[in-house]
């Protein structure tokens, strides 16, 4: 997904000269063929964040659209004044694509685990926040995001996601994306968590459950039509994302739930407030928090016993 | 002591005006500017009041932006805008804040947050370069400001990247938000400090209107390298009781009888 997405500045670049790409001491060989090919428009900057994005923002006032990468903790954490002033207050067109959104970098430990970017950031006035759920719909995001006003997070996954999006369904900013169609629940998801539901829906299928899969790869704007038009349906809603519980996807359909008066019990599987405490693959922290298949089916099945 | 000419004293006695009629204002830190802003709009910037997006103008951007007041003046005085604004000053409806806001014709970015102009500032003359315009950028930086860590990452990628068409200023009034900056964090050496971060730098008496216009025909200082002025300067210049006085550094609700006592001592 991070070379799909860095691959397609190039390409996009290639087309058009109002794109330029900032990192900020990347791996080595990182977009190697942009720097060859584009050199004026690739800058490798030091490790200092706060920098990149003011410079960023500084290119993007005059024009320019820059796409800035580094680690998602990093870039959000770090930069998070500049983020809010910079690009924010501006309004001004930065792509900011984080690498290792939620617990990616498991065995690297919690200074790399990103799992409140979406909540801080979802807190800013003109920030968009996506997160593909995989290589593909990443392809199809990433043309939308040059003309795309504003700044923009781009969350990516660990890499080498399954590729579970469906190339029929349009996609564009902003936009939930049905997947799956049931009345039992509604399951919403964003980022990788898709293919975690849809595994569960298979399962529960089996058993006669029949759940409805929203995909909101688009975090803000959130898509509150898509949500309310299933939620008023069903007796239960599972948020699953791999982000601390507080202040993300699930707080946001938990914020149309409670404002919209809507009569259903709400489930959000996420990280609980704590910072991981074992290293280990991204795989086992996502199932010691019950981001998986198995949360999944027992979020929606305890609702049925309720 | 370097004595104030009448144009130097008028824009002091628009600061206290706009001060009193916004019921508060960053007086210190604007009175130190008043030179090295007079010089850059009077003598120095390519800049059209009544095109305030003409493509070829030098940017100007005040990083210190608390010492806005300053420049509010001389932008109403160029015609930027409406004289009668400096009355709205931080009125509800008006269209001056106490710090630099886009919307205000002449302004490049919001700035109020110390130590994000130099970046902003760095992206603007890589995007000069980029489409090979001859524009400069000049970026106003306070002493107290550049205790600021991000300043210090602006200066090192602006030396890296070399680019002559940027010029730092640094309004090296000596004291901050708490007291002297020797006491509080000094930054001595601050033009060695410029120096190795790959600027060019010189210093040059700030209030000193011949010493600054000067100053400012040498630029760029070398090619290839960014240049840094440190000026020097009095935060307070010309109201004996704001100089080197941190307590008038930000005042609020001053009395009328002591607005008119500052603007008489003004001339």
């Amino acid at each position: 997904m991070r070379w799909t997405s860095l691959n397609m500045v190039h390409e996009l670049a290639r087309q058009d000269e109002r794109i330029v790409f900032l990192g900020s001491d990347l791996g080595p060989g990182t977009l190697d063929a942009m720097k060859a090919e584009l050199p004026e428009r690739f800058f490798m900057e030091g490790v200092a964040e706060a920098n990149l994005i003011g410079m960023a923002a500084g290119l993007a006032l005059e024009g320019f659209i820059p796409y800035v990468n580094t680690i998602a903790t990093f870039l959000t954490r770090r930069a998070f004044d500049q983020i809010v002033v910079d690009a924010c207050l501006h309004n001004a067109p930065i792509r900011l694509i984080g690498n290792g959104g939620g617990l990616v970098y498991a065995p690297l430990g919690p200074t790399h685990q990103a799992i409140e970017d979406i909540a801080i950031l979802r807190a800013l006035p003109n920030m968009t926040i996506v997160a593909p759920c995989d290589a593909d719909e990443m392809r199809r995001l990433m043309p939308l995001t040059v003309d795309h006003p504003g700044p923009i997070y781009i969350r990516l996954a660990k890499g080498h996601d399954p590729v579970v999006s469906d190339p029929n369904v349009p996609f564009a900013i902003g936009r939930g994306l049905t997947r799956r169609h049931g009345d039992d629940a509604l399951v919403v998801t964003t980022g990788i968590t898709l293919g975690l539901a849809l595994e569960a829906a298979d399962q529960l299928s089996k058993d006669g459950i029949e759940i409805e899969i929203l995909h909101l790869p688009t975090v803000k704007p959130l898509d509150v039509e898509a949500l309310l038009a299933v939620m008023r349906r069903v007796p239960r809603v599972v948020t699953v994302e791999e982000h601390t519980i507080i202040g993300g996807l699930g707080s946001a359909v938990a914020e149309v739930i409670a404002e919209e008066g809507i009569a259903c019990r709400l489930v959000r599987l996420g990280i609980p407030d704590v910072f991981a405490e074992r290293y280990g693959s991204q795989r086992a922290l996502l199932d010691d928090f019950g981001i998986s298949v198995q949360g999944i089916i027992e979020a929606v099945a305890s609702g049925r016993q309720a | 002591m370097t004595p104030l000419d009448e144009r130097s004293r008028q824009l002091r006695r628009d600061i206290v005006r706009t001060l009193a009629a916004g019921g508060r204002g960053h007086l210190g830190a604007a009175l130190s500017l008043v030179e090295i802003l007079r010089v850059l709009y009077d003598d120095v910037l390519r800049v059209d009041p009544l095109r305030p997006d003409w493509p070829e103008r030098d940017r100007f951007l005040l990083s210190k932006g608390h010492g806005c007041l300053a420049l509010y003046v001389l932008l109403a005085e160029k015609g930027f805008f409406d004289r009668g604004e400096l009355e709205r000053f931080c009125h509800v409806d008006g269209l001056l804040g106490g710090h630099p806001e886009v919307c205000v014709p002449g302004i490049e970015a919001s700035t109020g947050s110390l130590g994000h102009g130099l970046s902003i500032g760095l992206g603007f003359a890589l995007a000069a370069r980029l489409r090979s315009e001859s524009w400069r950028t000049f970026v106003v930086l306070g002493d107290g400001e550049s205790n600021e860590g991000s300043v210090w990452e602006a200066a090192m990628a602006a030396g890296k990247h070399g680019v002559d068409a940027l010029t730092v200023l640094i309004d090296d009034n000596k004291l901050q938000s708490y007291g002297p900056t020797a006491e509080v964090q000094s930054m001595e050496p601050v033009a060695e400090k410029w120096r190795a971060f790959g600027f060019a730098p010189t210093e040059v008496d700030g209030h000193d209107v011949e010493a600054l216009r000067s100053t400012f025909a040498e630029l760029p200082f070398e090619r290839g390298r960014p240049s840094a002025i440190v000026c020097h300067t009095v935060k307070g210049k010309g109201i004996a009781r704001c100089e080197h006085e941190p307590t008038w550094h930000h005042k609020s609700r001053l009395a009328p009888t002591v607005i008119d006592e500052l603007l008489e001592e003004l001339g």
